[in-house]
């Protein structure tokens, strides 16, 4: 076992006694600030395998984050309003709206990522931006759901005897489907398949000149990872009980590459990482100032500056990668 | 819908259009240049606008806010190169995207601070308030048409910097191989201060020419960016003259899209399906044009580099 899998593992016991932690220090309102830590995390490390391993930047990861929240916010909606979207009936059901959120985004990205992959280097980023932008708009048209000022959950997804109204089983939640993500894109690095990815992104060249078909496996990769960012996007929608055009800004689209770059870009474990260190930034300079973004912007500098290979690049020290 | 409506949308397309080109030079120079992503450019067109706005409202004079706003945006944005920005040239794009991410949230805070929260108002000297009859019997803002006059203007100077003088001759030998200039003893890193102060300037003047026509607030200068990004890769990175180019079509296909999508859907919608639709569609417009360009020309109409 490497010393960074060792520091991930203590980080994973960190997180599944969080709750008790707050709850023992009263103060169990921070087991929604690791929710989300948790959920951006999920998005971040979908985001990363296309970024790091894949050397895809994809500016409009928020498209897929906003699709999949919308999906069950819209599915939630009709389930009490009567009515269809798509010709499908409402259902308050978490069973069947995850899954639904996922292919949706997922099936999203494919025909985005069809389109972006003739492109590449900083066109790819700006025509997923453009991609991004469209879905944004489109959303900020649909008065039925809440157009500009965005649509109100009636309550969180129903996954039967799991009651994630309950905030505690909502974090263990994050953390097992976080947990799941992680081991699976482990196998998958460690796979022909993510070989190949990294193939295509340290020398595109000699893989076309090998007969590989890079462009189905980065079209593939890219499809899994707007699955995932849909997925967190799902679970998003439910800890906040709300979805509005602003899950799809390219704002959203912007903290996931920095919260992936701040991590540690190209790492199992960063994106969690700077998740864990974005938001909690966020947190505590709220706490000290209300001019927070003064002060998180030049930290962000900082960091770019002098740490380059992100948090993850100082746990795993000089021989890592 | 008249020949005088479809005319007007024209001009209105035409004066975003050049707008956008001031913005989109400065930033497209340092792109194809330095190859440098610079989010924060769109904080040098709010900067701009600040300080011509609050200017203009302690003095009462338009144009003094003008001759005070381009010099300190140009300070401005001169110091950033010198902290910051230059300390990513030989960074790849991601470490540039994060740091003038992290930026653009210090100049919103910062124009917060020092201006206030609540948008400022910036009116227009009398001279320019009025409209000018450019038919007889369709009278046009005057002011648009001096935008438009500007950024015309400020097209031919650029053309003129990048094709004949010796400056331009550099500008266009460091985007196409910054080793080779560097090795014929061209000091780059004075010619990159240099031209990133001209790239401030520019759209220190859009921001001012803004002002009067959208609010100066803060957060201004992001959806424009976004505008301007559009700009700069239909038209292909590093290129003035796709810059101009992609302007005037973004400019036009925004603005005649906006006047006029509504209406052709009302023909065969109802008016609220049709102003919804067509709104929907007209805020795609320019994304759509964008996608379609770089799928049929994956580098943008005209490529600098090859």
């Amino acid at each position: 076992m490497q010393r960074s899998d060792l520091i991930a593992l203590i980080g994973l016991l960190a997180f599944a006694l969080f709750p008790a932690i707050a709850w023992a220090g009263d103060s169990l309102w921070a087991v929604d600030l690791g929710s989300r830590m948790l959920i951006y995390g999920l998005a971040a490390l979908a985001l990363n395998l296309i970024l790091g391993y894949g050397g895809l930047v994809s500016f409009g990861h928020a498209a897929f984050v906003g699709a999949g929240a919308y999906i069950v916010a819209i599915l939630s909606f009709h389930s009490f309003m009567g009515g269809s979207f798509l010709g499908l009936p409402g259902t308050g059901s978490g069973f069947l709206a995850f899954p639904l959120a996922m292919l949706v985004a997922g099936g999203l990205a494919l025909a985005i990522g069809a389109l972006s992959l003739k492109t590449s280097g900083l066109y790819f980023i700006m025509i997923t931006l453009a991609f991004a932008q469209m879905i944004y708009y489109l959303f900020i048209s649909l008065p039925d759901y809440g157009g500009e000022d965005g649509l109100s959950l009636w309550e969180r997804s129903d996954f039967g005897p799991l009651d994630i109204g309950n905030d505690i089983l909502f974090f263990y939640l994050c953390l097992l489907l976080v947990l799941g993500f992680t081991l699976l894109k482990r196998r998958l690095i460690g796979s022909r398949f993510g070989w190949t990815l990294m193939g295509l992104r340290d020398n595109p060249r000699r893989m076309a000149a090998l007969g590989t078909p890079g462009f189905r496996y980065q079209l593939a990769a890219f499809a899994l990872s707007g699955a995932v960012a849909g997925l967190a996007g799902a679970l998003l929608a439910n800890q906040t009980e709300f979805v509005s055009p602003s899950f799809l800004s390219w704002h959203l689209s912007g903290e996931l590459l920095v919260i992936v770059i701040l991590g540690g870009i190209g790492t199992l474990y960063g994106p969690i990482a700077g998740a864990v260190a974005f938001l909690l930034l966020e947190f505590l300079l709220k706490e000290v100032t209300e001019h927070w973004q003064l002060f998180l912007g030049p930290i962000l500098i900082l960091v770019v500056l002098y740490a380059r290979r992100g948090l993850w690049g100082l746990v795993e020290g000089r021989n890592g990668r | 819908m008249s020949l005088l409506l479809i005319l007007e949308q024209l001009l209105n397309g035409l004066q975003f259009g050049v707008m956008l080109f001031l913005i989109a030079a400065g930033l497209t120079l340092v792109l194809g240049i330095m190859n440098l992503v610079n989010l924060a450019h769109g904080s040098l067109y709010m900067v701009g606008a600040f300080v011509c706005a609050w200017v203009s409202l302690q003095s009462g004079s338009f144009l003094l806010g003008l001759v005070a706003a381009l010099p300190a945006t140009a300070l401005v944005g001169i110091l950033v190169e010198l902290l910051v920005l230059r300390r990513l040239y030989d960074r790849d794009h991601l470490d540039q995207v994060l740091a003038t991410f992290g930026l653009i949230l210090f100049f919103n805070e910062g124009v917060k601070i020092v201006f206030g929260a609540r948008p400022l108002r910036l009116d227009l000297p009398g001279w320019l308030s009025g409209a000018v009859e450019i038919l007889p019997g369709a009278p046009y803002p005057a002011f648009r048409l001096a935008i438009i006059a500007v950024g015309l203007l400020v097209g031919l100077f650029l053309y003129w910097l990048v094709t004949k003088t010796k400056l331009g001759m550099l500008i266009r030998a460091g985007a196409s191989n910054r080793e080779m200039v560097q090795a014929l003893g061209v000091d780059i890193a004075k010619l990159y201060t240099l031209v990133f102060g001209l790239g401030a300037v520019l759209a220190a003047l859009g921001g001012v020419m803004a002002g009067p026509i959208y609010a100066v607030e803060v957060g201004m200068g992001e959806p424009m960016l976004i505008m301007v990004f559009v700009v700069i890769v239909i038209g292909g990175i590093g290129s003035i003259r796709g810059a101009f180019v992609g302007a005037l079509l973004v400019g036009l296909t925004f603005m005649l899209c906006r006047a006029f999508l509504p209406g052709l859907f009302g023909l065969f919608l109802d008016p609220v399906g049709a102003a919804a639709v067509g709104g929907a569609l007209a805020s795609m417009a320019i994304y759509i044009l964008m996608a379609a360009v770089l799928i049929a020309r994956p580098r943008g109409l005209f490529p600098a580099h090859g």
